[in-house]
């Protein structure tokens, strides 16, 4: 990116980045709401990360697991209903030397959102999605999500869910998401191994947290919860490469297993378009911008 | 395009307004244009239009495409105009040319010469030759009107000689390159220069290919043509311009693609649609030599996201479409606004609503590029009126973004997009504006929403002094960027938002007047109307009347004074490409009606998807204007 010239920012004061200087607006979510776990086992990742604090980017689209960037301290954005993938793939592919990193919820990311998020793992751009699924619009006052169970009553099923929801981890291992895993918002120690793996991922990373709504959809993750009588059942001998199994494995029934499901290694988009220019530079010989745009004018006279 | 020389006083008097504007070739030997120099033939031409009609798969635009370039490249002034098939391959198709010596401003209403492939091109285009005209046809495939004696038609076995001069195998290809050829004789056509570019066209593909061209172009050439060349054609030589830039030939779209990468502009995504495809398709392969990156995305509302993410990420970027995907963009670009991101947004205006007309010229977006979000968003709306300016608005556009921190929109058109003109090479030296990320630490006193002046967002990577990071955000919000439900907050940020193009208004220069300063009537335009507007002031004047044309590029907002100048005549008319509604006023009209509240502007609006012809302007004037009367006082 010679065009775009990179002045390095001062030296970083060199103080570990700590939660107190992640910690932002006091979260506006209801009390006992899974969302402050998640954001809790983020601050922990940063921590541990350590990244430069300006260097880290935080976004989402619009619910209440999406107001997540006013409560972490770093720069962010708070863009629309479904849309942060594309933004923040944006963010990600003209600026490799930020950290990208979206959050949001099972409306956002599998029904408005869905086509970007089958499309930025078919790109495979280098970002980390935790998606924080509670089952439910909680925005908007329980209407159903896309990963409602059949049967669930909510405002806009009264009578219960009729239409079959969404297998998350099906979805991503088969989009071509290349880091794919799940984990539970009251299981803090495995929720911050994912997120630091899926950070440390080079490629788009996901991880859907099981995150309850005690609003609208209380002990709906009960049954994978041991302190209420639940089973968390990680994932055990999986080859993570093998996306065949990977489905397999997505496929048990509910609650399911926890875990990474797929990993694998290929090409970012990043990566690629870094190629596609420095081919095109090669062809060029490194011509300057003005040399290269008169070029163009002198092929048009 | 413009050359010197071109503002009301040395404009061509035309004898009465409804002399067509091409020229009358075979009879007067009268000079055609004050200050033309005396031709040394009688028969000289000031400007030719030729018509080309055939199939879309005879490459007609391929020829059409020749001409243009070699008339751009001999220094004559030039335009085309051509449609191609909606459907993807067949269909009647057209391709006309401009050139002239003068300063060409629209295609023109009518051909001085048609060469008609098919009988169904002859059936339908004949009617577009001017009287004395020249019909050329392919005596193998049309069988003309024998009692039509309006024209002088030549028959040539444009098939058949080809056929001949190709050798059997690659059937009749090549027809456009006979004809080509025949121009080029006609015409007294710079013959190295129009075969260089021939081989510049096909010299990639295998030798066959070239030579079998090169063979058709010959036959064409070689074909006997001298009576009718003595009889009919003499282009003016145009007079050589000193220490002038040389001149490009580009099509609009081209231009519009050079002119992001001019202004700094390095980064942007797309979804295709007609007609703004080629926009993308060009960055897609330019950007990458700049160090850029264009994504192709899988929709519209992904385009608009990644642009806005793009800028936000420091990097001023472009998205585009064409009506309906222009549509798709508006949630986003309502964050746009709000969030405060620079953002350049193109919309190659088509014939609408819905997938409507899509190879059709419309301008039928004004009011969507205005209005078309929810909520309170000012907008900052710009349309380029000719090819050269295709160019220039993107600088502007790329300007205003950055400055006043705030999305862009450009109206072009799908006539402006493929359409080519000849214009001065521009001063890149000058005009080139090199992209620089702003990393650097951000004062202690940094807000990203400062109500006392224009926001200038924290480009993530930058450190902050006071270790509040700010979130850029579609809620509505305080200073700092915290979401504020707070309704006094809400309207002092509506007015930040608002006054910021209030100050973007009152610093725009006040677009000159062409034609009378005051008088019977000014023609309103904006946009690709600029050339056939500015010919039929020059019909009306020369019929008596006193007539000037205002033309804007700032849609949105306005220089300021415009009120003024309207005041200085009976009519404002304003000419557009969109329905004239319910209430009779096109959408331009509509707005300077709400804007200025002056009942004397009116509107001379049509939606047949082409592009004015200069008489339809002046017959629309005349239907709403009694000018004998009027003018008879001037
Ligand atoms: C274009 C658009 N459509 C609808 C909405 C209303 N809306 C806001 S959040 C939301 C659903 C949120 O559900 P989810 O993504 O699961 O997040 P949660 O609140 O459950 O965390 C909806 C429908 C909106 N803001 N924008
Ligand atoms: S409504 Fe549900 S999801 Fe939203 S904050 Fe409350 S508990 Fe959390
Ligand atoms: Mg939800």
């Amino acid at each position: 990116m010679s065009s775009a010239t990179l002045t390095p920012p001062p030296a970083a004061p060199g103080a570990p980045l700590t939660k107190k200087a992640l910690t932002a607006d006091h979260p506006t979510w209801c009390p006992g709401c899974g969302d402050f776990a998640v954001l809790a086992s983020f601050y922990r990742v940063l921590e541990r990360l350590q990244y430069p604090q300006e260097s880290i980017v935080t976004m989402a689209g619009i619910g209440c697991s999406s107001r997540f960037p006013y409560f972490v301290n770093t720069h962010g954005g708070h863009f629309i209903h479904g849309r942060s993938l594309p933004f923040s793939a944006a963010v990600s592919l003209g600026r490799d030397d930020l950290h990208v990193f979206v959050f949001g919820g099972d409306g956002d990311g599998f029904s408005i959102g869905g086509n970007h998020l089958v499309h930025t793992a078919r790109k495979n751009v280098n970002l980390t999605y935790v998606i924080m699924d509670n089952f439910v619009y909680g925005l908007t006052k329980k209407q159903t999500s896309p990963t409602s169970p059949i049967g669930f009553k909510s405002k806009t099923d009264p009578t219960g869910a009729i239409d079959q929801p969404i297998n998350p981890m099906r979805t991503l291992v088969n989009s071509g998401a290349t880091f794919v895993a799940r984990s539970h918002a009251t299981q803090v120690n495995h929720m911050i191994e994912m997120m630091e793996r899926a950070a440390r991922h080079d490629g788009f990373s996901v991880v859907e947290i099981l995150s309850e709504c005690v609003e609208f959809y209380e002990g709906a993750f009960d049954g994978a919860n041991p302190r209420k009588g639940g089973q968390f059942k990680l994932i055990e001998n999986h080859d993570p490469s093998d996306q065949v199994a990977a489905y397999k494995l997505a496929s048990e029934p509910w609650p399911g297993l926890f875990g990474v499901f797929y990993e694998a290694t290929r090409p970012t988009k990043n990566a690629l378009e870094a190629g596609l220019i420095a081919k095109a530079r090669e062809r060029t010989k490194g011509a300057g911008d003005l040399e290269l745009l008169q070029a163009s004018f002198r092929k048009a006279r | 395009m413009a050359r010197g020389g071109t503002d009301c006083d040395t404009a061509p008097h035309y004898p009465h307004q409804i002399t067509p504007v091409s020229i009358m070739v075979s009879s007067s030997s009268e000079p055609l244009t004050d200050g033309a120099p005396a031709a040394s033939v009688p028969r000289s031409l000031q400007d030719v239009v030729i018509r080309l009609a055939g199939n879309s798969q005879d490459g007609i635009q391929t020829i059409g495409g020749f001409l243009a370039r070699l008339a751009g490249r001999s220094d004559q002034d030039v335009m085309t105009y051509m449609t191609i098939p909606a459907t993807i391959s067949g269909g009647p198709s057209i391709f006309q040319v401009r050139m002239g010596t003068g300063e060409i401003l629209s295609a023109g209403d009518q051909a001085d010469l048609l060469v008609a492939f098919y009988q169904e091109s002859y059936a339908s285009h004949i009617g577009f030759l001017r009287p004395g005209g020249v019909l050329i046809y392919d005596s193998d495939h049309v069988k003309i009107d024998a009692d039509d004696h309006r024209f002088t038609p030549v028959g040539i076995p444009i098939t058949g000689r080809t056929v001949e001069a190709v050798g059997g195998s690659s059937k009749d290809k090549g027809k456009n390159l006979f004809v080509l050829g025949l121009l080029a004789r006609l015409f007294e056509l710079d013959v190295a220069k129009l075969t260089g570019l021939v081989k510049d066209r096909f010299g990639g593909r295998s030798e066959d290919i070239l030579r079998n061209a090169m063979l058709a172009f010959d036959a064409g050439y070689g074909y006997p043509s001298d009576n009718l060349r003595q009889s009919f054609f003499r282009l003016e030589a145009p007079a050589a311009t000193e220490g002038g830039r040389p001149k490009v030939t580009l099509d609009g779209n081209t231009a519009l693609s050079y002119g992001l990468i001019a202004a700094g502009v390095r980064y942007g995504a797309g979804y295709p649609i007609t007609p703004w495809s080629s926009i993308m398709e060009t960055l897609r392969t330019e950007l990458s030599k700049y160090g850029g990156i264009f994504v192709q995305t899988e929709d519209e509302l992904a385009a608009i996201s990644y642009a806005l993410g793009f800028s936000y990420a420091g990097h001023l970027a472009v998205t585009g479409s064409s009506g309906p995907g222009l549509s798709l963009k508006m949630e986003a670009l309502g964050w746009g606004t709000m969030a405060e991101i620079p953002l350049i947004v193109i919309n190659v205006q088509r014939g609408g609503p819905s997938t409507g007309m899509p190879t059709n010229v419309e301008q039928s977006d004004l009011l969507q590029a205005l209005y078309g979000s929810h909520g309170d968003t000012p907008r900052v709306v710009l349309a380029p009126k000719n090819v050269e300016e295709c160019f220039y608005v993107a600088l502007e556009a790329a300007r205003i973004a950055r400055k006043f921190s705030t999305p862009v929109i450009i109206l072009s058109d799908q006539g402006l997009s493929s359409r080519i003109e000849a214009f001065d090479e521009p001063e890149l030296e000058k005009l080139m504006v090199d992209p620089k990320l702003n990393l650097s630490e951000r004062g202690l006193d940094f807000k990203p929403y400062p109500l006392d002046r224009i926001t200038k967002h924290a480009t993530p990577g930058s450190r902050i002094a006071s270790g509040k990071y700010p979130t850029v955000t579609g809620l509505e919000h305080d200073e700092m960027g915290h979401p504020s439900g707070n309704s006094a907050m809400h309207q002092k940020m509506n007015e930040k938002r608002r006054e910021k193009l209030k100050a973007l208004a009152a610093e725009l220069p006040l677009p000159e007047v062409y034609g009378d300063a005051e008088g019977d009537v000014l023609l309103v335009g904006w946009g690709s109307t600029w050339g056939p507007v500015r010919e039929a002031v020059g019909r009306l004047r020369a019929g008596g009347a006193k007539v000037g044309q205002l033309h804007l590029m700032h849609l949105n907002p306005m220089p300021l004074g415009i009120d003024a100048i309207f005041r200085r005549y009976r009519h404002v008319l304003v000419v557009e490409m969109n329905d004239p509604g319910i209430y009779g006023f096109g959408q331009m009209a509509m707005l300077l009606r709400a804007q200025l509240a002056m009942p004397h502007i009116a509107s001379v609006a049509k939606t047949d998807g082409l592009t004015f012809k200069v008489n339809e302007i002046v017959v629309g004037v005349n239907k709403r204007v009694d000018l004998n009367r009027e003018g008879a006082r001037a």
